[in-house]
């Protein structure tokens, strides 16, 4: 199985080192070292992740690949084991591209101690990286938690004006639940007679009380990180007060570590606790897809209504997955990577115009198109996809879900169905009164276009949207193995 | 066994208390003769004692167990690993306080000579194997701890700080008594393996070993600072001059760790189910209120004063499961905890300066601006503190509370963890004033750079533990299995 280079172990270490470095090199004189050496670690760490796509069999199943296994703790059995399947690798390459996009992105914008923002977004890139390749619980928990530290910094320190209360809230809700999984992992750890191995987590059997405890317990976890209704409150402070770079990894990355937990941990851990609970589940994500769109619709500051429509469309996703079937899951998980593109770029937009006017109020705004055409162009592609259009990535998920849920229970359908309405609602008004009209004020009028080193990320993502609207073969071929291997584990029982 | 021969070997598994005892005898001396602007020379005179004494006990580590001095006093692989650690932790709350104590006229010889005396009688309590020098030990490190919180004597709040605690210590030396004179009725002796034998299987039976056990166990209770015997803990830790509550809130809970594997683990083993209830009462009141008052305070040195008062519960967590697992893992706990404190005590001890006291959560608003590398070191000693990866602190809890859960304590855990979330938000308190503010007033960092290098050091070890905890958990693991 293992081949020469350990790639997980470099795609998740090579970052961090690189972090350590930039704070190392750079000084708050100095910005430049500490903006390039970043660079070249996030291009690095990215590329170092591109063997894992190149080299994945789609003939293994859902086995996993490039294993890599040390002994981390003998004591309590706990290792160092790293391995990916068709639902964690996409998502690695998914976040080493963003902290390439995301260092490009703060260039101009960042200029308050460069070294220690970059350093953060680096380390935590490589925390992320682990938390998706990690196959030992504990070292999952570790990557897991040890992500919360720079992304509380990163809201906190480089935040806007009430960043302190959203970097505190953003801090205790999510450790408040992944506390609870702990206990889960120590409880599951004693059923499997002393091992913290997630695959030996999905074969122990449970009865049902205790999976449905334990589906609980990560629960309270996941569902946090999603962010469910109804505990996603922090992600609106959060995303308002993050700077750009903070609120595109959160919502393009994070966010999706709650989603794949599920499919990690809840589904195959406690499949009978899943299955008894998905009615709760999909009403969860119902809500979150009808209610919080509504919301989204009323907001007047553009990042909040992007971080609503963040919530609205991982509704989605988390619905896809408890419908048990293949087009669900399969939707489920497009959607967390088209999201991931489409989300990113939205706030990445916000970002331009931020940096420009210094506001996220729509009211400030009106007839940016007149001034900044190039930009308008690319927004509203943005938009488009954000609101699920034919041929780009964000119809692919949505259908697939929709599909899916048919399937299941037509009202499922026709409620999910509805995002498409309230989708475009609130992002094409949103875009009607900031990009089109006539020019609003003088702030407006003085705009100057993109620059080219916006233009890069702007047509970066605009490729990634649209390549995956047009043909999502590719990535469908990679995960569909992994899923099917997933679904008939999770049709088994345990009990 | 009651030969009256004398010989070499039988005094040499206690050579490190003997050459402490040595040296102290001698500090006392030579600082008589030693002018006061020279008195760097009994200062590292100290520091060198200790460090050869941690030498001495580590050259012992591999040899076997062996009891002397007629059953009083045993050297078992537990007892070195604790008093090599007890060693290098005063060694470095030495250095860290000298600064401190320099400036305000109090790096005296009566300082040196009672922190070695209290070292001598943590090792002492670390060695006990009956219960006279338990206590013997117990109370010559009280007795010294008593005056080094006095000593500043024109402080009324030190002044205070020590009345308090010499009352309540007493007390809680009384209680401690009552019960082992009692556990001497039910058992009819005093020596740890004697009594042990004797409770052997026939426990619940006896209700005067039980009563007994009830007054041990809230003697060490408040030995501890365990809810409800804590009362002492905020006021002496902020109280007492910083150097002075660092020797108090670091080495004697190694100690304090000793005592209670040798009272309760060693010689009260038959009685775990008694015990065990009640530390599980002990261990949840702590960690409750430790962690919810600990919100409310505004300085830092009470601050913390509470947080130990949660981490004692979250030791008594470990003990309680009652499995060497358990033991090892509060072992493990106790060590990196001593660690974590010296090096948060050592940070404001680093910010104090000739007639400031850097002891108020204020005076670490905006540090980021003024020593990023410094606000890392408190960076990772709060999150330790708290418990997040990957910083020590997080294998600590995690290895009490999975001894806890085996041992059928699920409830305490998950009560445990949601309280740890409680907890957090104080620790994030100091983070968002390092990082999130601006600074207010002038920051100097001050001390010399042999304390700045042990800080440093300190905080990577803190780190570094947290990415390879393997040799240490392994070390604790294996000196309880080797000692019980």
């Amino acid at each position: 199985m293992s081949q020469g280079l350990p790639i997980l172990s470099l795609v998740t270490w090579l970052p961090i080192a690189f972090g350590v470095a930039v704070l190392a090199v750079g000084s708050d004189s100095r910005p430049a070292a500490a903006r390039w050496t970043a660079l070249v670690g996030a291009v690095l760490g990215f590329l170092a992740g591109l063997p894992l796509w190149a080299g994945f069999s789609t003939a293994a199943g859902g086995a996993m690949q490039f294993e890599e296994l040390a002994a981390w703790i003998p004591l309590f059995n706990v290792n160092y084991h790293l391995g990916v399947d068709g639902i964690s690798m996409p998502l690695i390459l998914l976040n080493s591209f963003m902290t390439v996009l995301v260092v490009v992105a703060h260039w101009e914008a960042v200029t308050q101690r460069v070294a220690q923002y970059l350093a953060a977004f680096l380390i935590m890139s490589g925390l992320i990286n682990g938390t998706f390749a990690a196959l030992d619980a504990i070292l999952f928990y570790v990557f897991f938690e040890a992500m919360l530290i720079p992304m509380f910094l990163i809201i906190g320190v480089w935040g806007g004006p009430n960043r302190v209360y959203a970097a505190v809230k953003f801090f205790l809700y999510t450790l408040l639940g992944s506390l609870l999984m702990l206990a889960a992992f120590i409880y599951l750890y004693l059923q499997t007679n002393g091992s913290f191995e997630i695959l030996d987590f999905h074969r122990v059997p449970l009865g049902f009380t205790a999976q449905v405890l334990v589906f609980l317990a990560m629960f309270m976890s996941f569902a946090v990180k999603v962010p469910m209704w109804p505990v996603h409150t922090w992600l609106p402070d959060a995303h308002v007060e993050a700077p750009t770079g903070g609120s595109v990894i959160l919502a393009a990355i994070t966010l999706k570590i709650g989603a794949y937990g599920f499919l990690r941990f809840n589904m195959p851990i406690a499949p009978d606790a899943s299955h008894a609970l998905a009615g709760f589940m999909i009403t969860l994500s119902l809500v979150a897809v009808v209610y919080i769109g509504l919301v989204a619709l009323v907001q007047a500051d553009m990042k909040k209504l992007i971080a609503y429509s963040s919530i609205s469309h991982m509704g989605f996703v988390t619905l896809g997955f408890f419908l048990f079937n293949a087009d669900g899951v399969l939707g489920g998980l497009v959607q967390m990577v088209s999201h991931g593109f489409i989300s990113a770029a939205m706030f990445l937009c916000v970002g331009v115009l931020y940096d420009r006017v210094h506001s996220r109020n729509i009211a400030d705004y009106g007839g940016v198109a007149n001034t900044m055409p190039v930009f308008a162009a690319f927004f509203v592609l943005f938009a488009m996809a954000n609101s699920g259009l034919p041929a780009t990535s964000g119809f692919v998920g949505e259908f697939f879900v929709i599909m899916g849920a048919v399937k299941v229970n037509f009202w499922y359908a026709f409620l999910a169905a509805t995002t498409l309405i309230f989708g475009a609602a609130y992002t094409l008004w949103m875009v009607k009164r900031v990009v089109y009209g006539e020019v609003a004020n003088a702030n407006v009028a003085a705009l100057a276009d993109v620059n080219a080193r916006e233009l890069v990320f702007l047509v970066l993502l605009a490729a990634c949207v649209l390549a995956m609207g047009v043909y999502p073969r590719p990535l469908a071929d990679m995960m569909n193995p992994t899923i099917q291997d997933l679904l008939n584990h999770v049709a088994t029982t345990k009990l | 066994m009651n030969t009256a021969t004398f010989s070499l070997a039988t005094v040499a598994p206690a050579a490190p208390e003997i050459a402490l005892l040595a040296m102290v005898s001698a500090l006392l001396v030579i600082d008589l003769f030693v002018a006061d602007r020279d008195k760097h020379v009994t200062f590292w005179l100290a520091v060198a004692s200790l460090a050869g004494c941690a030498l001495l006990a580590g050259s012992m580590a591999g040899t076997a167990s062996a009891v002397t001095f007629h059953g009083m006093f045993v050297a078992d692989p537990m007892a070195q690993v604790l008093k090599v650690a007890v060693l290098l932790a005063v060694a470095s709350t030495l250095v860290y306080g000298r600064t401190y104590l320099e400036l305000r006229e109090m790096l005296r010889g009566e300082f040196l000579s009672l922190a070695l005396f209290a070292t001598l009688g943590m090792m002492v309590m670390i060695s006990a194997h009956h219960f006279l020098t338990l206590y013997l030990g117990l109370e010559l490190l009280a007795l010294s701890l008593y005056a080094i919180v006095a000593l500043q004597r024109d402080s009324v709040r030190a002044t205070e700080a020590a009345m308090k605690y010499f009352v309540l210590g007493a007390l809680a030396s009384g209680m401690l008594l009552y019960g082992m004179s009692m556990i001497y009725g039910a058992t009819g002796s005093l020596d740890i393996a004697r009594v042990a034998a004797a409770i052997g299987g026939a426990r619940s039976s006896d209700a005067l070993a039980v009563f007994g056990l009830v007054f041990v166990v809230a003697g060490i209770a408040f030995k501890l600072g365990a809810v409800p015997f804590h009362m002492w803990v905020p006021d002496v830790y902020q109280g007492a001059a910083t150097p002075a509550t660092l020797f108090i809130g670091a080495a004697p809970k190694i100690a304090a760790f000793a005592f209670v594997m040798r009272l309760l683990a060693q010689a009260l083993g038959g009685m775990g189910a008694d015990w065990q209830q009640m530390l599980a009462i002990l261990a949840a009141a702590s960690i409750g209120l430790g962690n919810v008052v600990a919100i409310a305070q505004t300085n830092l040195k009470r601050m913390l004063a509470y947080s130990t008062i949660s981490h004692m519960g979250f030791l008594l967590l470990g003990i309680l499961s009652g499995t060497d697992n358990g033991y090892g893992s509060a072992m493990f706990y106790v060590l990196t905890y001593v660690l974590m404190t010296l090096g948060a005590f050592g940070m404001i001890l680093l910010l104090s300066r000739a007639g400031f006291e850097a002891e108020e959560l204020e005076d670490f608003r905006g540090l980021n601006r003024r020593s990023r590398w410094f606000a890392f070191v408190m960076l990772v000693i709060v999150f330790s503190l708290a418990g997040i990866p990957p910083a020590v602190g997080f294998l600590a809890k995690f290895a009490v509370l999975q001894a806890a859960f085996e041992a059928g304590y699920g409830g305490l855990v998950v009560f445990a963890v949601l309280m740890s979330v409680v907890g957090a938000f104080y620790y994030l308190r100091v983070v968002k004033l390092m990082y999130m503010d601006e600074p207010a007033g002038e920051i100097t960092i001050a001390g010399r750079a042999d304390m700045r290098w042990l800080l440093s050091a300190n905080a990577l070890a803190v780190l570094l533990l947290g990415i390879v905890p393997a040799p240490l958990m392994e070390l604790c693991a294996r000196a309880i299995t080797a000692s019980l």
